[in-house]
């Protein structure tokens, strides 16, 4: 009985708050608060249900396995690197936030090299014929 | 108890993939779109495991587990085709 309890809060509460993370997604205004809900609301959801199925299957099929934790370390590692590229993604392609403003040349795609930082060398020309 | 909490997970679970779907359909730009369906596969995680809980079998995991690898590699190759033009260079 007392297990049955845990399990439905974290059923419940994993459910809602992917729930969230989706309203997030589907009404926040701009792209940079779209990524917000998906990332971060919807992997606490998920790990959440995933510990209730490792508790279930510990309790109710009477055998103890750690699969599940493995999704669970597998999204929590993952989901920053992709909601990382994604905003990088976004600055490229040059976004508008709400306000309109437009990040320009915050991240190319070919970045120049930086004179600066090369002071021995004379000139940064490639071409070896000259 | 625990058959009711997983009819409302599964309810709330279904109503976060058609706010995705309608995201995605209706997405301004592509990487809302690619955002739409990297969170479509994480709720779709959700709905295997709470299938599993369900019908009280261990098959949906992995089910679960590809589509967690799976969806990560098909975001970063998205990513990676909208940054450089190219997937692997």
């Amino acid at each position: 009985m007392f297990v049955e309890v845990i399990l439905s809060f974290l059923l419940v509460t994993g459910a809602a708050f992917a729930f969230i993370g989706s309203l997030g997604l589907a009404k926040l205004p701009d792209f940079y608060m779209r990524l917000h809900g998906p990332t971060k609301a919807t992997t606490l959801g998920i790990g959440s249900m995933l510990g209730a199925s490792v508790i279930y299957a510990a309790t109710a099929e009477q055998t103890f396995t750690l699969h599940e934790l493995l999704i669970t370390i597998f999204l929590f590692i993952t989901a920053p690197i992709s909601a990382h590229l994604l905003a990088k993604a976004a600055l490229f392609r040059g976004i508008e936030d709400t306000t309109g403003k437009v990040l320009e040349n915050v991240i190319t795609s070919h970045p120049e090299p930086d004179a600066s930082q090369y002071p021995d060398l004379e000139d940064f020309d490639d071409d070896e014929d000259e | 108890m625990l058959q009711t909490a997983i009819y409302i997970a599964f309810a709330l679970t279904t109503a976060a993939l058609i706010m995705n779907m309608w995201r995605m359909v209706k997405g301004p730009d592509l990487v809302d779109r690619i955002v739409a369906l990297d969170t479509m596969y994480i709720n779709t995680i959700a709905l295997l495991i709470l299938a599993g809980i369900y019908m009280a079998s261990a098959l949906f995991f992995e089910a679960a587990l590809l589509i967690a690898m799976m969806g990560f590699v098909g975001t970063v190759a998205l990513c990676k085709y909208l940054l450089r033009g190219n997937i692997i260079e």
